[in-house]
């Protein structure tokens, strides 16, 4: 059954910004689907509010809207472009409730569209836990015992039949959101709150805990003909309780007999036949009790999800691109295997290897929150590795989280049993760490399995691992049979210097000089019973490589490792931006990177991937293996983040040539005592600042600049570690947790600069000239960091004198460095005086942004500027525009404005105030001709609800910024708000003439008869949160009622200038509503005026 | 890291170096690769297997060990069995014992921590071929030695193995529940899963040996007759053949599966041949041509039928048409006669191991018993 006829356009819905449980897999999936449509010959129009996208580049669809996810501009958008049909099953949950909506609303009936891929239907019996069940149970499968519940009054009815502890699971969620075990009825009563919160359906389900138990994913594949195939098995590390997001999982599954899997097997083709999921993938998720073998099912996902991302790059079966595919009409076998192109994709891969993932968490950035894992998702980001055994999967993926202390650790165990054992019992971000230790130290391997519940095979695995350690530690010397034995269960050089008492470099020449290298085997679907077209790799100690030889000019892009909060999807962009526009220029484009997520890792981005971690050695080995075979320009460190930044030196101290910025150009940005010479030369100046190695230094240098200072380590990236200190025993407190941090480099101590603005550059060198990207203005005062504040392009309180500084300040800085390619600086205009906070030697986070505010693609630009094309040249070529550059506005520029999205909600109880240090996980644009409508639209694209238009808001400012705020609460009473206030600012607001009604303060307690502050937001009286933090800490009243906020997603402004933006908004909005336009239309716009201004 | 050395070696001269495991020896076979990454216990009781050295491209294998249900027959058929990483536990909750002890005591000589993707890559290219696994003693042998001994083994192609494998006495299974048919399986090499799949649908079963006769099967009164998979050149089985050719004359209800779709292939009158490498895994895509759906399969077979695929062909006992290919490389996987009651497949629709998706063909020879 071809193509269908009847469909010649497709919306397809993004997923929005980046948020835990939702990352960039659906950036891969989308653009997967995006690519696909388009070469149908189908036009494209494509909704997703995150710029950071490759999806949202232009070229992927034929009308792109970087605007806000919502009912109102989606039949905007289906009135304007009417689209035959819409695909919501790419777009994760975002797309799959933003499409049901459309349904309740009658605007599919309306506008005739016609929903593919999934059925609302189907979507309904899939995400509907109680509908589920019951097909469950029609199909003779079983689920856990459970009850449905819509209000908290059931859900302690139901309770008492259940018993205690108890799953909360609320309908139409993912990552586990609004869900929890509750042990007792206190914890049931909170996790109920937000649960029924979480549930667009206000519904959740209570089952009976069956923690413990074996996890199990399935991903399937149906097309409308029925066939039905299974692309991949995985099974869950950590066993039931702990979410699949947030488990280390192993593909395929590795302790099921083939009897069990088929069942399984059975039952998840029946379930999908009948929830009725017609074209396209699915994830249905199972538990098994490993004691009789009983099977239950947990849940599907009627879409493509995570775990579809996983599969898809665990088996070289590219899910997305065929769910695109069927939707459209197509059935499997009429399409080909990308991998083999001459076997059909309807057959089900089979792996002779072990894909194992882990997840990164960042509990360090959220003091307060509670570690333990649970049902509810909390890591940000994941590492994949493959390898030819679990052992070499495992230790690969944990060294790929570039985090300290991930690697297994072989010291001596000082810890007593019980602690070990307590570890192992209680899911927490390393705990497989505490399980290698316990392991290590003796306890057997009943007593981990008791504890933890992991599987024994797991569990022998890690024993074999501290065996080989063990062996490794005893031997006279390291023989080539021995370190092979070691390399081929995954043990890097550094972890064996690190057994060996010696260093990684003695290791690493001592086996190169054992001739004792990895070779580089194919992911290719069919374990080898057909050739494979596609080279996609992996390493592993065995016998045979795979590297083809090639006599093209070869360009090695590293990647940027796991999403984390700092550096994500913004870097993956940059880095796929460059493959494809050196593919274009005749290179070889050869990628590496560990991140299942991204588009980056999809095996058609470049022309060779390496599915790797970023480790030196990892890195080392890929560049001989090219080297082997055909001709290494260079390697390109600069658009991966800082991961591979930090790289730079190292490869080139090992004979490496790394393109662009040199890496001792590098250090000079990166090194705060290099840098200054830079600005001294320059003219220019940064905040007074001193380098300390101990407390007394820094006591010292904070006292001759004066308090605030900002103290943090260096070579940090997202401010980690970065905090405002008021005093010196602030300082003491700081010093003694940041030499924690990083024992290799000292504390940086800066003067804070108070109400200061902070501005961010972009722009591109060639060596002689220079391009500015874009000057992008922040909203929220420095202080608070860059990657957390929303800011606009262009900026909207600048003067010309201003810009035309920040231009010359910028050049100076960038040929002072030296820099080749992509550099990112940061300043603060305090009063009249421009300081520069840093210079970043390479693409930064901004860099998508700016690309989708002007229409310019600075990371393209950037590539080939590395690999010796000059500015005039790009200017020529068309690459970067004939004359002016980003900085440049024309009237007919639109205004973008970018916000941050903040994962307070996943982290109960952590505050929601922002700082230096970096907390949010992804960003949203608003682009339009006003700021107010385009900052309101950013606001919409980032919370659910985004602005009122009307309500009450509640007020309370801290004493030193309640005369700059005054008008501005005033505004907001202009513009039809009822003002309620906390003592203190109701009593000040009122000399000036604004009436308010009075909340009782939370810290005096709550009496009958008087609402507190808290209390209101909680009972969804209050619409909008206006609180500027005085003190920190979780008894403060601030604390609680931004907790309170967050809990129930009232948005809330921490700053005046946030007011200040979002009453601009507020104001547009209620007077025009907002409008929808393409960034093709607006880049039509933008091109035209720029011709206009050559003639 | 104290490890027994072992070797495989295969007849063109490649040696791979690598463990000892199971039991210790000189073993001869066939050299082939599965792709299936469940079901080791299933495989290595299939005597589709019998002569043959069995490669399993999943690296980890033995994790769940050996249970007491899961074998396709009395015993392990494979000559020797090559791995990349045996498991050390065994880790299920019907397990038994493990996979290793499992080897040893059926004294099936086995070779761990080889490059099996290396190896299966090898003889997807250059086919299927002879080969030996040695361990033990091996100081005093050299190279030419286990070649010779490699090439001294006998080949497949004109192997008659079914007589080796088949049941020695006729046997009686009831049918599970109401009986409602009686049908006599010729023995090639049955796997208990087919037992299963048909006793399951209320047949009761007289199992065969290879040898018996017409007569002797039609003493049973019964309503069909089923052909079983097996070992071995289908070439070689002349007089499965001719007993197949004397039930189509009597238009009794025939299934085959395998080796049986073999049979019945030569019996119309087709010439089966050799696979380069054959199919043998449990993820492979056929098409039932008559409703044009894909489903995965079990496939175990290194010769196939030859047929054309696009037109029906007139034999001697009527048309007889192509009903199921491969997908992946068009290979005839299923056979029909229009004009008399029997049909075949190539693969294995009882799996064990594998998926179920073509368990739809045991109802299908209901039907055909059921049509009078
Ligand atoms: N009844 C239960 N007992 C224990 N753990 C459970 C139960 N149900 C679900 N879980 C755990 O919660 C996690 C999340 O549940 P799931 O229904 O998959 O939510 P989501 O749709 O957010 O992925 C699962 O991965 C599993 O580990
Ligand atoms: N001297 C300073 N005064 C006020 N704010 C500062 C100062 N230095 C840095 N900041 C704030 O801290 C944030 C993080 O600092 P930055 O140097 O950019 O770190 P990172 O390299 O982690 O991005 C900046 O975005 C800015 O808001
Ligand atoms: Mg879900
Ligand atoms: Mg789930």
């Amino acid at each position: 059954m071809p193509k269908r006829r009847d469909i010649n356009s497709v919306l397809v819905i993004g997923s929005g910004p980046i948020v835990i449980g939702q990352a960039c897999e659906f950036d891969y999936s989308g653009t997967q689907a995006c690519r696909v449509l388009k070469a149908e010959g189908i036009r494209v129009i494509l909704l997703n509010s995150n710029p950071a996208t490759i999806m949202t580049d232009p070229e992927f669809a034929d009308a792109t809207y970087v605007e806000p996810i919502t009912t109102d501009i989606l039949e905007k958008i289906i009135q304007k472009e009417k689209p035959d049909a819409i695909l919501p099953t790419l777009g994760g949950q975002t797309a799959l409730n933003a499409a049901m909506a459309l349904h309740k609303e009658g605007i599919l009936d309306k506008y005739k569209v016609e929903l593919i891929g999934a059925k609302v239907e189907a979507i309904e019996r899939g995400e509907n836990r109680e509908k589920f069940k019951s097909i469950v149970s029609n199909i003779g499968g079983k689920s856990a015992k459970s009850e449905i519940c819509h209000s908290l009054e059931e859900c302690l009815d139901s309770a008492l039949k259940l018993g205690y502890p108890l799953v909360v699971r609320p309908s139409f969620t993912m990552g586990g959101a609004g869900s929890g075990i509750a042990y007792d009825e206190e914890d049931l009563i909170k996790f109920v709150a937000t649960g029924l919160q979480a549930s667009p359906t206000s519904e959740v389900l209570l089952e009976e805990s069956i923690i413990g138990w074996k996890e199990f994913e399935l991903e399937l594949m149906r097309d409308h003909h029925d066939n039905v195939v299974i692309i991949c098995s995985i099974e869950n590390f950590d066993p039931m309780g702990v979410h699949t997001g947030d488990s280390i999982t192993v593909a395929p599954a590795m302790t099921l007999t083939d009897r069990e899997y088929q069942h399984m097997r059975d039952i998840a083709i029946a379930v999908i036949r009948e929830v009725g999921v017609d074209t396209g993938g699915c994830n249905i998720q199972f538990a098994i009790n490993p004691v009789d073998g009983r099977m239950i099912v947990i849940e599907m996902n009627p879409r493509v999800s995570r775990s579809s991302a996983l599969a898809s790059k665990a088996t070289g079966f590219p899910i997305a691109k065929i769910a695109a595919k069927l939707a459209i009409g197509y059935t499997l076998d009429e399409i080909p295997n990308d991998i083999t192109k001459e076997t059909p994709a309807s057959f089900e891969p089979t792996l002779d290897y072990v894909v194992v993932k882990v997840p990164r968490f960042a509990f360090e950035k959220f003091p307060g929150a509670d570690t333990k894992l649970t049902t509810h998702m909390k890591s940000v980001g994941e590492a994949m590795a493959i390898g030819r055994n679990f052992s070499e999967a495992l230790q690969k993926a944990l060294r790929s989280l570039e985090k300290k202390d991930a690697q297994f650790d072989f010291s001596k165990v000082t810890e007593s049993k019980e602690d070990l054992i307590e570890k192992c019992k209680y899911p927490t971000d390393g705990r497989i760490n505490s399980v290698q230790r316990s392991l290590l130290s003796g306890i057997s391997l009943q007593e981990v399995h008791e504890a933890s519940a992991i599987d024994p095979w797991f569990l022998d695995q890690i024993m074999l691992i501290n065996e080989i350690a063990n062996e490794i530690k005893l031997a006279n010397k390291l023989d080539f049979d021995l370190l092979k034995y070691a390399k081929s269960h995954g043990f890097s050089d550094l972890q064996v210097a690190q057994i060996r008492n010696t260093t990684e470099d003695e290791i690493r020449e001592l086996r190169i000089n054992l001739n004792l290298r990895p070779v580089y085997k194919t992911v290719d679907t069919c374990a080898a019973e057909f050739e494979a077209k596609t080279p996609y790799h992996y390493s592993s100690y065995d016998r045979e490589t795979e590297v083809a030889k090639s006599n093209k000019n070869k360009v090695i892009i590293l990647g940027s490792g796991p999403n984390r909060i700092g550096q994500g999807i913004e870097f993956d962009y940059s880095c796929v931006h460059a493959a494809q526009t050196l593919k274009l220029a005749g290179f070889e484009t050869i990628m590496v990177n560990c991140n299942p997520e991204t588009v980056s890792t999809d095996y058609d981005t470049s022309d060779r991937l390496y599915f790797e971690p970023l480790t030196l050695e990892d890195v080392l080995e890929v560049v001989h293996a090219e080297k082997q075979s055909g001709n290494l320009i260079g390697v390109i460190v600069q658009l991966g983040g800082q991961t591979p930044l930090g790289l730079a030196q190292k490869l080139k101290d090992n004979f490496v040539p790394i393109v662009g910025t040199s890496p001792e150009a590098i250090h000079l940005a990166e090194e705060r005592g290099a840098f200054g010479e830079v600005l001294e030369k320059a003219n220019l100046i940064s905040p007074e600042h001193g380098m300390a190695s101990s407390f007394i230094e820094a006591k010292e240098i904070a006292s001759r600049i004066g308090y605030p200072v900002l103290v943090r380590p260096s070579y940090v990236l997202g401010g980690r570690g970065m905090e405002i200190v008021y005093d010196e025993e602030m300082l003491l407190k700081y010093i003694e947790k940041a030499t924690q941090i990083n024992p290799e480099h000292p504390v940086l101590v800066d003067r804070f600069l108070d109400d200061a603005l902070e501005i961010d550059v972009d722009a591109l060198f060639d060596g002689k000239e220079m391009f500015l990207g874009g000057i992008m203005e922040h909203i929220e005062e420095a202080g608070v960091h860059s990657g957390d504040s929303a800011c606009s392009l262009p900026p909207i309180s600048l003067s010309a004198k201003h810009i035309e500084q920040i231009r010359e300040s910028t050049y100076a800085i960038g040929t002072g460095i030296g820099v080749i390619g992509l550099m990112n600086v940061q300043y603060a205009l305090a009063g009249e005086t421009l300081y520069v906070l840093e210079a970043n030697p390479r693409a930064s986070r901004t860099v998508p942004f700016v690309s989708k505010a002007t229409g310019i693609s600075l990371a393209k630009a950037c590539a080939r500027i590395m690999l010796g094309a000059t500015i005039k040249e790009l200017r020529n070529e068309g690459l970067l525009p004939k004359n002016k550059d980003g900085a440049t506005t024309f009237k007919e520029s639109p205004i973008a404005v970018k916000e941050a999205v903040l994962p307070f909600g996943r982290f109960r109880g952590v505050d929601s105030i922002l700082g230096p240090e970096m907390k949010s996980t992804g960003e949203v644009m608003g682009i339009d001709t006003s700021f107010g409508t385009a900052f309101a639209k950013a606001q919409s694209g980032a919370y659910s609800g985004g602005l009122p238009l009307k309500g009450n808001v509640f007020v309370s400012i801290a004493d030193r910024d309640k005369e700059s705020m005054v008008e501005l609460i005033k505004k907001l009473k202009d513009l039809g708000f009822n003002i309620y206030a906390s003592s203190g600012t109701a009593s000040y607001i009122k000399k000036f003439g604004i009436d308010s009604k009075q909340l009782r303060k939370h810290h005096l307690g709550e009496v009958e008869g008087e609402t507190t502050s808290v209390q209101a937001i909680r009972n969804g009286d209050i619409d909008l949160v206006v609180n500027t933090p005085y003190g920190v800490g979780p008894r403060t009243d601030g604390y609680q009622i931004r907790t309170a906020a967050t809990d129930m997603s009232v948005p809330c402004i921490t700053t005046a200038q946030g007011l200040k933006a979002a009453l601009a908004g507020i104001e547009s909005l209620q007077k025009s509503g907002f409008r929808v336009k393409s960034l093709q239309e607006w880049a039509k716009d933008i091109n035209s005026a720029r011709e206009k201004m050559v003639s | 890291m104290t490890f027994s050395p072992a070797l495989l070696v295969l007849e063109d001269g490649s040696i791979y170096r690598g463990r000892s495991y199971g039991a210790k020896g000189e073993t001869f076979g066939e050299a082939v690769f599965t792709t299936g990454m469940t079901g080791y216990q299933e495989t290595l009781t299939d005597p589709s297997y019998y002569k043959q050295i069995v490669i399993q491209t999943a690296p980890h294998i033995g994790n769940t060990g050996i249970n007491d249900e899961d074998d396709e027959s009395r015993k392990i058929w494979v000559s020797g069995y090559v791995v990349r990483d045996p498991s050390r536990i065994s880790s299920n909750w019907r397990s038994k014992r493990s996979l290793e002890e499992e080897l040893k005591r059926q004294n099936i000589v086995s070779i761990s921590g080889i490059d099996t993707r290396a190896l299966t890559r090898h003889l997807r290219d250059k086919g299927a071929m002879r080969s030996g696994i040695f361990s033990g003693e091996l100081d005093n042998k050299n190279q030419d030695y286990f070649l010779k001994k490699v090439l001294e083994s006998p080949q497949m192609k004109g192997a008659d193995l079914c007589g080796a494998v088949t049941t020695s006495k006729a046997f009686n299974v009831k049918a599970n529940g109401v009986k409602k048919f009686k049908v006599a399986a010729l023995d090639l090499g049955i796997k208990n899963g087919i037992l299963q799949r048909l006793t399951n649908r209320g047949i009761e079963l007289e199992v065969l040996p290879v040898t018996s006769n017409f007569d002797e099967i039609m003493k049973y009164e019964v309503d069909g007759i089923f052909l079983s998979n097996g070992p071995g050149d289908p070439a070689t089985a002349s007089h499965a053949i001719d007993l197949t050719k004397r039930i189509l004359k009597e238009n009794i209800p025939l299934f085959g599966i395998c080796f049986g779709n073999q049979i019945l292939g030569r019996a119309v009158g087709f010439e089966t041949y050799k696979l380069t490498f054959g199919h043998r895994g449990i993820n492979q895509p056929v098409m039932d041509l008559t409703t044009k759906k894909v489903e995965i399969t079990t496939h175990n077979h290194g010769f196939a039928v030859k047929a054309p695929i696009d037109k029906e062909s007139e034999t001697e006992f009527g048309r007889v048409m192509v009903s199921h290919i491969c997908l992946n490389d068009n290979v005839v996987e299923g056979l029909a006669l229009k004009d008399k009651k029997a049909f075949s497949v190539q693969y294995h629709p009882e799996a064990a191991a594998g998926p179920h998706d073509a368990d739809y063909l045991f109802d299908r020879f209901t039907e055909l018993m059921s049509k009078k």
